[in-house]
């Protein structure tokens, strides 16, 4: 990536002055490297502290100074956790709701995406605004009638308002994966495509066997932003799920915390953390790529 | 049918082909136009109708024409929530922006193990909003949590952060420091994409390094500053999980957000009607300052055409 300081240097300049710029130069990054570090350390702490405390003892987390590194990790922290909490059922829960999901935004966006990008119909421009409109809109102006339609629907303590709305692309979210596959789509070569419709094929078999084999960065990127927007929703379970069976684990984390904060249980707070951090940690490691192209592609998602 | 009317006939219909293409083209953007209607269109209409009565969920919605409506303007608490959103998002915003930009800068130089720092300042906004809350709460406690220890170092003595009615803004708006790493990331993208021969062509012309910085690098990347500043304002108005978890609102209401206040209106009080017309002076409310950063943006964002 092209930085600010690989520039040509000018040619007027002396010797002498050019291999002192280089040594300013040298000075500044050695710098710059020791703050980056720094700050980095100082970014990633709460998360460090959050998995170091998640294994202390009741005793080593209140101690003063503060205790960096457990001395005999407390593994069984993990194991009284899902005894307070079906923390089992939580996860089940949630996975649910993220798979279901998922695949409703992915099918949501590709057929919406590429009706957007290919196909002409009277209203296609004043929907793609409508579409457009919807990225930026506020949660909240929905949530109260959202909830009284769920409620006469009976699907109140269901996973269903969890799951359905987004098949349906509903925000927030999946106007945003349909805008991604469309821009996608749109930068594909047409060419193929015409060439499969003169023979006769289909939209539908050209979407899954032309265009779908193209696109998997783009299917990959949605699927991995709404992975972590529906695995860290929490408005939409706090609203609509009441029993304990059918808590997810954003609200286990949370409902924890309600119950046990300013207790003696701080260290199965952030076994807790721990655990809800721990699988998007791996998604990252894995799909850091899509995260990045995702939001460098339009700047949204990534939270 | 005589063919002399053909010319008089202004809609024709169009054959066969386009028409299975209209046909195609419906039905696959079906699933957003349904949830549109459904879940979009319908829901705000709905709470239009909504903010004129008063319903508790039980018995019959009740009509009250226009005193929800009325009502809000002289509710302390609700004029309280707008304040305190509107004062996180003055302070947080702007930092958040100077922070990811400088950061974005320091990641385009040519220093060491640059995608391993980027993927680091990137790490906090992956950690989920819940976990990081609750993580915060601790980190922000007076007696055992880490940042009073870490002033301590300084010698500063400790802070009651989130008890505190003047301090648990400024604590949550310090956090939300944390969660910079989209806005950096875009501005990676933009500044990989600044034509050396530009920073060339200034520095030949004896531009120094802040020198480029005011008047090469921050026009070509205003379009991308505009852009993280306006979604930054509106994910800041919309701020929730934080102060639910950490503060639920307290102390003092000082940490009752827009959001947060709906949200017990409809959901912990019940009142529903009131609760969706608080909700439209807050997406107006949100639409204003979108439509001012807008007008704004035509005095300092230079696009190249």
């Amino acid at each position: 990536m092209a930085t600010t300081d690989t520039t040509v240097q000018p040619v007027v300049e002396t010797t002498g002055s050019i291999s002192r710029r280089r040594l300013l130069e040298m000075i500044w990054l050695v710098f710059l490297q020791i703050f980056l570090t720094l700050l980095l350390i100082t970014f990633l702490v709460p998360a460090l502290w959050m998995i170091s405390s998640s294994l202390k003892a009741s005793t080593e987390v209140f101690a003063h100074p503060i205790v960096w590194i457990p001395e005999t990790p407390q593994w069984q922290n993990y194991a009284r956790l899902f005894e307070i909490l079906p923390f089992g059922r939580f996860t089940w829960n949630t996975f649910i709701v993220v798979f279901f999901a998922v695949v409703g935004a992915l099918f949501c966006s590709i057929f919406t995406g590429y009706s957007f990008a290919r196909l002409r119909w009277p209203g296609r421009d004043l929907f793609f605004a409508i579409l457009i409109a919807t990225l930026m809109l506020p949660e909240v102006i929905t949530l109260v009638p959202r909830f009284i339609i769920f409620r006469y629907l009976q699907w109140i303590d269901t996973l269903l308002p969890l799951i359905v709305p987004f098949w349906f692309g509903a925000t927030p979210g999946t106007p945003l994966y349909i805008f991604l596959m469309r821009q996608f789509f749109k930068g594909l070569p047409v060419e193929l495509e015409e060439a499969a419709l003169i023979d006769g094929a289909s939209r539908l078999r050209i979407l899954f066997q032309i265009v779908l084999p193209l696109s998997k960065p783009v299917i990959a990127t949605v699927a991995v932003f709404a992975m972590l927007q529906h695995y860290t929703d929490f408005m939409n379970p706090l609203i609509y799920i009441s029993s304990l069976n059918n808590w997810t684990l954003a609200l286990g984390v949370a409902g924890l915390n309600a119950e046990e904060s300013f207790r003696s249980g701080w260290e199965l707070v952030f076994v807790a953390g721990t655990l809800m951090t721990v699988p998007v940690l791996i998604l990252f490691v894995f799909a850091q790529r899509y995260f990045v192209q995702g939001i460098a592609m339009t700047g949204f998602g990534g939270r | 049918m005589a063919t002399a009317a053909v010319p008089k006939r202004r809609f024709r219909l169009p054959n066969k082909m386009v028409l299975r293409e209209w046909a195609a083209g419906y039905l696959f953007a079906s699933p957003f136009i349904i949830g549109f209607l459904i879940f979009v269109a319908l829901p705000m209409l709905y709470s239009i109708w909504l903010g004129t009565q008063r319903w508790n969920l039980i018995g019959q919605p009740q009509f009250v024409g226009a005193r929800n409506f009325i009502r809000m303007f002289s509710d302390e608490r609700a004029n309280l929530s707008l304040w305190n959103s509107f004062y996180y998002t003055a302070f947080a915003v702007p930092l958040q922006l100077v922070i990811s930009f400088a950061l974005a800068l320091a990641l385009t130089q040519r220093i060491k193990f640059r995608d391993f720092y980027r993927s680091g300042f990137y790490l906090p906004i992956i950690v989920p909003l819940v976990a990081w809350s609750v993580v915060w709460q601790r980190v922000l406690h007076p007696e055992f949590g880490i940042l009073n220890e870490a002033l301590g170092w300084v010698g500063i003595p400790p802070q009651p952060w989130l008890f505190d009615p003047g301090l648990s803004k400024p604590a949550l708006i310090f956090m939300s420091l944390w969660f910079i790493g989209r806005q950096m990331v875009i501005f990676i993208a933009g500044l990989g994409n600044i034509p050396p021969s530009l920073m060339e062509a200034a520095s030949l012309d004896g531009a120094g390094a802040f020198k480029r910085l005011w008047y090469v690098i921050i026009p070509l990347m205003s379009p991308l500053i505009f852009f993280n500043a306006v979604m930054a304002v509106i994910n800041s108005f919309q701020s929730f999980i934080p102060a639910k978890i950490m503060t639920d609102g307290g102390p003092e209401n000082s940490t009752l957000f827009a959001v947060l206040n709906i949200y017990n209106e409809g959901f912990q009080f019940f009142n529903m009607g009131y609760a969706a017309a608080l909700a439209w002076e807050f997406f107006i409310i949100v639409m204003l300052f979108t439509v001012v950063q807008f007008y704004m943006s035509k005095k300092w964002v230079y696009y190249e055409d």
